[in-house]
């Protein structure tokens, strides 16, 4: 079963206990693991980008002693030092993780941790070559998918949700928080929560990462006034590290599925693109009589 | 149905991917270690060239900087790296409010000279309210004043072989350890002094501000540089008032570079002489500016 040829989706393969369905064509597979690095590689960097100066504001220009979101270190009263995140005024201590953490072995004031940083030390222009070199990946490798996608009505059969799958939208939900996942002929497509997932994440989140990293580029702002659309440049910039949070919360929730729900099955669909469904749970064969 | 295959070995293709995960964190690991061999130095700007190659495509002299209403005008205009040059001549300048002195224009033009700040205020001015957007990610918005650089390339004559615009200026950075002659800076008008040392806001690209206790060496000031593209552009001005005033030192008195459509450490404050180059190879270590030297993008158009 080479996982080269070229096939159609849904092509089926039957065998003595399981149903061997043709799930994820190159080009998808390709774009998935692609793009991993490529936001792996833009989230590290983008942190390191961040440290250089760690607070978020709202409009065009910042509001240095006003910040809605501040990651700094102080000391307290008895002289200990710690870190601190502040959000609309309010703070929280969060030494050890954000705003005071170790570097190689001393407590160092420091917006993100080192280990989830690229480079891991203070070195914001390296930091910015990663994270151009790597958005120039991503945007390349998110046109390809959406072309193909697009193009071969892949994209419509995998992320919009069918007819029946809007009505059942409500015990869709019932089965996820029980972690019940579909079997059987329902487990070809995705679920309508997983297709909107999905939706949301690839029509939404990304292409509104690239829009609003765009936005801080003084060139492509004398071009076109991007920053506008999201109130000023240090809003877009506030959207970016947002949105980014919500990409960290979907990869999270995403890695967390793909394990409860068959981490081997789906972890071969997307390196090989098949997909496995298991026999009992498939409604009697015709011509099967075993 | 007749099976059509034997099940294949999943924990063979499981192992695999465990492998290849494996293999990305080793990589990720080695990310560093990468970005410091010349090879991934290279690769590593192929993002710089293709952001230019892009943003020179699509922008034309008439895509100008977005301006803004006076009142967007911030309350203060965040000075950064060096906002107090300790610079003995500088200083000295400064405290007679930089009567006497003149921004020198020179290199590949076919008229050298120079310009008093009275010479530069009774030239054509343009004013513009811009945001200044910092490498380090903050903006600031102020109004600024000052002669297009047009002007002044004008008058001097650039010659044929003329691409860049190289811009010398007061503030030292640091101290560099050999006293050889060729110099980042080679033609400024100020002498070094031994006990001073320079204002540098080491926060600014993460610069390690100069021992006072080390022994001295040959000042490397500040330096920039553009092309002919931004130098003709229209909001490409050395200014000589913010909001109003007096251009303030810690914003860069008496003249600073503004190219609207770059970062922040492209705008380079104190600018004491203009020079008219070729190439960029001889200045400095040839990255174009300070901070370009030490690893930044010399197109800071993003």
């Amino acid at each position: 079963m080479a996982a080269g040829t070229a096939r159609a989706t849904d092509d089926v393969v039957e065998t003595v206990r399981r149903r061997w369905t043709f799930r994820h064509p190159l080009v998808i597979r390709l774009a998935h693991w692609i793009n991993v690095i490529c936001l792996v590689i833009l989230l590290m960097s983008g942190l390191q980008i961040f440290n250089a100066h760690p607070a978020l504001y709202w409009g065009d220009a910042s509001t240095f002693d006003r910040p809605f979101v501040a990651i700094t270190d102080d000391q307290t009263d008895d002289g200990t030092a710690r870190g601190l995140v502040s959000v609309a005024g309010r703070s929280l201590d969060t030494t050890g993780w954000l705003g005071l953490s170790n570097l190689n072995g001393e407590p160092t004031g420091r917006a993100f941790p080192s280990w989830i940083t690229l480079p891991a030390h203070q070195d914001l222009a390296t930091g910015r070559r990663w994270h151009f070199l790597f958005a120039w990946a991503f945007v390349i490798n998110g046109l390809i998918y959406l072309v193909y996608g697009i193009g071969s009505g892949q994209l419509r059969r995998r992320l919009v949700p069918q007819g029946d799958q809007w009505r059942g939208l409500g015990s869709a939900i019932r089965e996820h928080l029980t972690l019940r996942f579909p079997e059987g002929q329902e487990a070809k497509r995705y679920n309508v929560l997983q297709k909107l997932t999905y939706l949301v994440v690839v029509a939404g989140l990304l292409p509104l990462m690239l829009l609003t990293g765009l936005a801080m580029s003084p060139g492509v702002n004398a071009l076109v006034p991007l920053p506008d659309l999201f109130g000023g440049r240090q809003s877009a910039r506030t959207v970016h590290f947002l949105v980014m949070n919500l990409l960290v919360l979907f990869v999270i929730v995403h890695v967390l599925l793909v394990l409860l729900s068959g981490l081997w099955n789906n972890l071969r669909g997307m390196l090989t693109g098949w997909y496995v469904i298991e026999r009992r749970a498939l409604p009697a064969v015709p011509g099967d009589d075993r | 149905m007749k099976p059509r295959l034997t099940t294949p070995a999943p924990h063979r293709r499981g192992f695999l991917a465990a492998a290849a995960g494996l293999l990305g964190a080793a990589t990720l690991g080695g990310c560093d270690r990468l970005a410091t061999t010349p090879w991934g130095r290279r690769a590593l700007r192929a993002g710089e060239d293709a952001n230019l190659f892009v943003q020179r495509l699509l922008l034309t002299p008439a895509a100008l900087a977005q301006e803004f209403p006076d009142s967007a005008i911030s309350p203060w205009f965040k000075p950064n790296g060096t906002i107090d040059p300790q610079d003995r001549d500088y200083r000295a300048l400064a405290a007679r409010r930089f009567e006497g002195w003149s921004l020198r224009v020179d290199g590949l033009v076919e008229r050298p000279q120079g310009f008093s700040l009275a010479d530069l205020r009774a030239l054509p001015a343009r004013t513009q309210t811009t945001r200044h957007d910092c490498v380090e990610g903050w903006s600031a918005i102020g109004r600024w004043t000052g002669v297009p650089l047009a002007e002044l390339l004008t008058r001097a004559g650039l010659k044929p072989e003329a691409r860049f615009i190289v811009f010398h200026c007061a503030d030292t950075m640091e101290f560099a350890e050999s006293d050889a002659p060729d110099s980042a800076n080679p033609d400024m008008t100020v002498r070094p002094e031994g006990a001073e040392n320079q204002a540098s806001d080491s926060k600014a690209a993460g610069a390690e501000a100069p021992d006072a206790d080390a022994p001295k060496g040959r000042p490397i000031r500040y330096y920039e540089s553009i092309d002919l593209t931004d130098a003709y552009h229209p909001q490409t001005i050395l200014a000589y008032d913010l909001n109003g005033q007096a251009l303030p030192v810690s914003n860069g008195a008496p003249l600073r570079l503004r190219v609207e459509r770059q970062l922040g450490y492209k705008q380079a404050k104190y600018v004491m002489r203009i020079e008219v180059r070729d190439t960029l190879a001889g200045i400095g270590d040839g990255g174009g500016g300070y901070w370009e030297d030490r690893g930044y993008e010399w197109y800071a158009g993003i």
